[in-house]
């Protein structure tokens, strides 16, 4: 919707103004007379007379004006200027302007094209929402000063853009798969589309090989979900997870995916971590699992993108290789770091050493300093339940 | 149309900027045409001279030499009339085949004042 409205008045800003009118006069019309058949058209079509009344209202944009003179007409999928097949997709891509930070290339597409919250977009970055906020701001200033022009970028312009665009997916997936706040730990709408969206690029970049790799890990992602909570939908672990039910056609396909991209040369982020993802995915138990080979793949991950984050997760598989006394020892450095303050992750991954450890005052301490941090209601109800189980008789 | 800054630094050699090569000084004197060509317009250009030639005031102090000496200096800029910066990049990107990177810069103001 967001994408066929800015097609009308080629400005984001307006075009995001106008989508949200257009939820504000849905909300109070069909609450009066019942929901139409084709709500998503009735959106488009109320966004995009709201975006013409905006303009008409700015004469500086008379110009444009000829563009709209068919706002009913319906929508114009062909022709297909840059061979990208899909209107989001498109807008992810044009959003992805080198000329702005790669950083805010992501935060902006997440923002206006996804639709995520500036929160949750913070969260994802390890900021604060004001931090977020300011720089999403500063790069809506860019783009009007400097004139970046809503445009599909040539073909030959698609790769420059491309790691931006697999992290804005990677980052709605995730966003999807444990949503930073509300109730439920999945937003389905969410990792749905991000996993359509992978799909579509590996369509249209079928040698790239880091698409392959993204969506070979969000296909495992995928085929884990359904386990990931229990029926009263409270947060299950990898090792309390119900492997018989992972869906193994998914797997099957991620692992040809990535077994094909480290074939044909030096895997990136993506691959790497779908690597990982699908060793886990194929072992058949917690115990069992290639813990050697995870902690090299996470070494070599660390290596070319030195995330702490990444660091956290390699504490884990080192816990597994080396025991929990080595890995408590790195989640403190990272600790010390100070990179990870606030990510609820660090804390909880801490708690969880602890407590193997047999260290269980620590451990409940720590597992209630990551129910502070967490805004998600499944993630706290397990956290407090581990803080219940860790605490000493 | 928009006005851009393309600020042009290159990579300072002793005996810059008489060793441009024929080929370079051409590239430079049929810029603005090639420029036309693609739909945009050089609106003004400037050359420097090396930067030893320069002098720099900072307060009362004056010294010799350019405020930063840096490997790649400002060598040259022009003023570019284009539609947007896709539109600016490409262009400037004809004046960037020389050994150093170019600046491309949206501008606030610009004004040539005619002597009286």
């Amino acid at each position: 919707m967001l994408a066929a409205t800015v097609r009308v008045t080629r400005d984001l800003d307006a075009a995001e103004e106008a989508v949200q009118e257009a939820y504000i006069r849905a909300l109070e019309t069909w609450a009066r007379d019942g929901v139409p058949d084709r709500p998503g058209a009735w959106l488009t079509t109320v966004a995009r007379h709201q975006s013409l009344n905006m303009m008409r209202r700015q004469e500086t944009l008379a110009t444009k004006l000829p563009l709209l003179l068919e706002p009913d007409a319906p929508e114009r999928l062909e022709p297909d200027p840059g061979m990208i097949p899909d209107d989001r997709l498109r807008l992810i891509f044009i959003c992805c302007h080198p000329a702005l930070a790669e950083e805010a290339q992501v935060a902006l597409t997440l923002r206006l094209v996804c639709g995520v919250a500036t929160p949750d977009i913070a969260q994802a970055f390890l900021v604060s929402e004001s931090t977020m906020a300011a720089r999403l701001t500063r790069a809506k200033k860019k783009i009007t000063a400097a004139r970046i022009p809503y445009a599909v970028p040539s073909v030959g312009d698609l790769p420059q853009r491309l790691d931006a665009v697999l992290t804005v997916i990677h980052l709605l997936y995730a966003t999807g798969h444990t949503a930073p706040s509300g109730i439920d730990l999945v937003r389905d709408e969410l990792t749905g589309r991000a996993l359509d969206l992978a799909r579509m690029l590996r369509q249209l970049l079928p040698v790239e090989r880091e698409v392959a790799g993204l969506l070979a890990l969000l296909l495992v992602h995928e085929a884990r979900r359904a386990t990931r909570t229990d029926t009263n939908g409270r947060l299950l672990r990898l090792e309390e997870q119900d492997r018989a039910a992972w869906d193994r056609e998914l797997i099957a396909e991620a692992d040809q995916l990535v077994v094909a991209a480290l074939k044909s040369g030096p895997p990136g982020r993506f691959t790497l971590q779908a690597a990982i993802a699908a060793l886990h995915a194929q072992a058949p138990s917690y115990a069992e699992t290639d813990w050697p080979q995870i902690l090299t793949l996470y070494g070599e991950l660390l290596r070319i993108w030195p995330s702490p984050v990444v660091a956290l997760n390699r504490a884990v598989a080192v816990s597994m290789v080396d025991g929990p006394e080595a890995a408590l020892a790195e989640v403190e450095v990272l600790e010390r770091d100070g990179r990870l303050a606030g990510y609820r992750y660090l804390p909880s991954t801490k708690a969880d050493l602890l407590h193997r450890l047999g260290r269980d005052a620590e451990a409940a301490e720590a597992y209630r300093d990551a129910l502070a941090l967490s805004d998600n209601a499944a993630e706290q109800e397990f956290l407090a339940e581990r803080a219940k189980l860790a605490r000493p008789p | 149309m928009a006005q851009y800054a393309v600020l042009i630094f290159e990579q300072m050699t002793p005996g810059w900027p008489n060793d441009i090569s024929p080929e370079g000084m051409q590239a430079r004197i049929e810029l603005p045409e090639r420029i036309a060509e693609q739909g945009g317009r050089i609106v003004a250009g400037i050359a420097w001279d090396e930067p030893g030639t320069a002098t720099t005031i900072r307060g009362d102090l004056v010294t010799d030499g350019p405020f930063i000496e840096t490997k790649e200096a400002l060598a040259g800029a022009f003023v570019l009339e284009a539609r947007d910066l896709d539109h600016a990049l490409a262009l400037a990107k004809l004046a960037a085949n020389v050994h150093g990177t170019v600046e491309v810069r949206p501008l606030i103001g610009f004004e040539i004042v005619e002597a009286s």
